[in-house]
């Protein structure tokens, strides 16, 4: 079990007031807060050992290349990767499927062929893909949703077939929480010789994940949703499939030979990695995956269901609050729902002015929008950090909400 | 200025009344142009209609979904820019972006009716947006350039 009142001391973030509240911050989902220890590192790196990595003889450089390449091993370990060059960094999770799709994508795909998806797809895991299918002409399919927003793997089976090159989905849904059967798809998909991209932004912070186990051929996510910095993510990738694709970015760094008309690239994963590297993004993400270590990723996951059951079951005592997805023992620390005749806007305002951080809008989610049939939503979710007492004072801001609208509706 | 009375400068009661009694919803019937307008970071989407005869706007109405500020301020645009000539309609919206920033107007010179409500906003910058889209929408429709 998570003892929350230490982590919360390495969260000096949280012990403040916001519009005369203390502040309950429910937006983890879009990013987490940071511990000191990942402020510490960034800092020790700028004051001790800023140097640029790789190419550099003095010594300041390769204690720079030490952490750097050190936050490989670690990520490496952290999901369960077999091999340290099937780890590469990039600016974020969009960069990373970005990357798979402008490379693997248009090399791989013609005329023909299909992208399998699901509607709940971020837009970073819907866009590119987009892009890449007019390019080729390859199609999009699409997995049909349950009636309680999950894929189901009968309905996967019946979409993938010998025209699927690609199926592109997403671990958890950042909308509804849905943990979506990864490797029973990653199975699917490969007895039809397609490959699997994994969006794990939303799955990574909160719960183990082993890259090998679930056998996916391409499995990205960002560090800042993870106690991590901001501008550095992740794309693993299968070793064979990395060194056969061409690079996404190209300049310093990435090069072996280079002449007057054309070049060569380094070995991966450093052909993927141009131009000066994330250096301190890595060396930053490398004590956030300390961090959760510490804690440990299976407490962290049962401590956030925990929540949003607690969330859940105090939410269905309202009848005029919907919330949308499967129950919480199905789901991640999520929690998307919207008051009856009230904008989620006016909802997210209202609950600031109680000091309580939420999110609402689409989610960069409109295709899951649309399924859903409502134009926006209001969504809560839950970290490491976050306490009933929190979801208290969330209920409570609801609660509030109601009557304020109900107030001026009736005036 | 409390939490409490910030929020009630935000939902200002004739805010709310023009959310849940919108003017001038619906779409034009016959000859008119269709703006759409969205926030992209939220989800509003609003289809503003004109028609405008001559140099007059004739008729402005609105379609479209969005949060109490961006609806309640679609509908007291329609109101306010309705027969006046469209150089009156693109400085009324030039004050309008004033007043959401808090600055200050002329009133006497200025009749702003109901949209002075907005005012509050000021205070909620991320709800800026919500107030100014369907002025947007109208000066891109009416811009002659």
């Amino acid at each position: 079990m998570i003892n929350v009142r230490d982590v919360r001391e390495q969260f000096p973030i949280l012990d403040q007031e916001v519009n005369d509240h203390p502040l309950v911050y429910l937006d983890n989902a879009a990013t987490s807060q940071k511990p000191v220890q990942v402020v510490e590192a960034l800092e020790d790196y700028y004051r001790r050992y800023n140097s640029n990595v790789h190419r550099g003889v003095h010594t300041l450089s390769s204690v720079a290349t030490d952490g750097y390449e050190g936050a490989r091993d670690k990520v490496k370990t952290f999901i369960n990767a077999a091999q340290r060059e099937e780890i590469v960094f990039t600016r974020g999770t969009t960069t990373a499927i970005n990357t798979v799709a402008a490379s693997y994508g248009r090399a791989n795909l013609q005329e023909g062929d299909e992208i399998v998806l699901t509607p709940m797809e971020h837009h970073s895991n819907l866009i590119p893909w987009q892009q890449v299918a007019k390019a080729t002409g390859a199609a999009l399919k699409y997995i049909p949703l349950q009636p309680d927003g999950t894929v189901s793997v009968e309905a996967a089976r019946a979409t993938i077939n010998e025209r699927t090159k690609i199926v592109a989905m997403v671990h958890v849904s950042n909308v509804l929480g849905t943990m979506n059967p990864i490797k029973e798809v990653a199975k699917i998909a490969h007895e039809h010789n397609a490959i699997m991209v994994v969006d794990g932004a939303q799955s990574t912070p909160h719960m183990s994940v082993d890259v090998q186990d679930l056998d996916c051929d391409f499995f990205a996510f960002s560090a800042h949703k993870m106690c991590g910095p901001t501008g550095i993510g992740i794309l693993y990738g299968k070793k064979p499939l990395l060194e056969e694709m061409e690079p996404f970015e190209f300049g310093g760094e990435m090069i072996d030979e280079v002449g007057l008309y054309d070049a060569t690239w380094k070995e991966v994963p450093h052909k993927f990695e141009g131009g000066t590297p994330i250096i301190a993004g890595a060396i930053g993400l490398s004590a956030a995956i300390d961090f959760l270590n510490d804690v440990g990723l299976d407490d962290i996951k049962t401590h956030e269901q925990q929540l949003a059951q607690y969330a859940m079951d105090q939410l269905s005592a309202h009848d005029d609050i919907e919330v949308y997805g499967p129950p919480a023992n199905e789901r991640a620390g999520i929690v998307t729902f919207n008051i009856h005749d009230v904008h989620p806007h006016d909802t997210a305002t209202v609950l600031d002015m109680k000091g309580v951080a939420i999110r609402a809008g689409h989610h960069c989610a409109r295709p899951l929008m649309n399924w859903l049939d409502v134009a926006a939503t209001a969504r809560a979710s839950f970290y490491l950090y976050n306490t009933e007492a929190d979801v208290d004072a969330f209920v409570d801001a609801l609660v509030s909400t109601k009557e304020y609208f109900g107030d001026v509706y009736a005036e | 200025m409390s939490m409490q009375s910030n929020l009630d400068a935000l939902y200002r009661q004739v805010i709310m009344d023009h959310y849940k009694n919108p003017r001038n919803r619906g779409e034009i019937v016959g000859d008119a142009l269709t703006v759409n307008m969205n926030n992209p970071s939220c989800g509003d989407k609003i289809q503003l209609h004109l028609k405008v005869d001559g140099d007059v706007v004739r008729d402005a109405r609105f379609t479209g979904e969005g949060c109490s500020i961006s609806l309640s301020s679609a509908s007291m645009m329609t109101e306010t820019v309705m027969g006046k000539t469209v150089d009156e309609a693109l400085e009324l919206s030039g004050i309008f972006f004033g007043i959401v920033q808090g600055e200050d107007y002329d009133d006497e010179k200025y009749d702003l009716g109901d949209v002075e409500a907005l005012q509050g906003v000021t205070k909620f910058p991320a709800r800026i947006k919500c107030a100014t889209l369907a002025w947007k929408a109208m000066e891109k429709g009416l811009d002659k350039d």
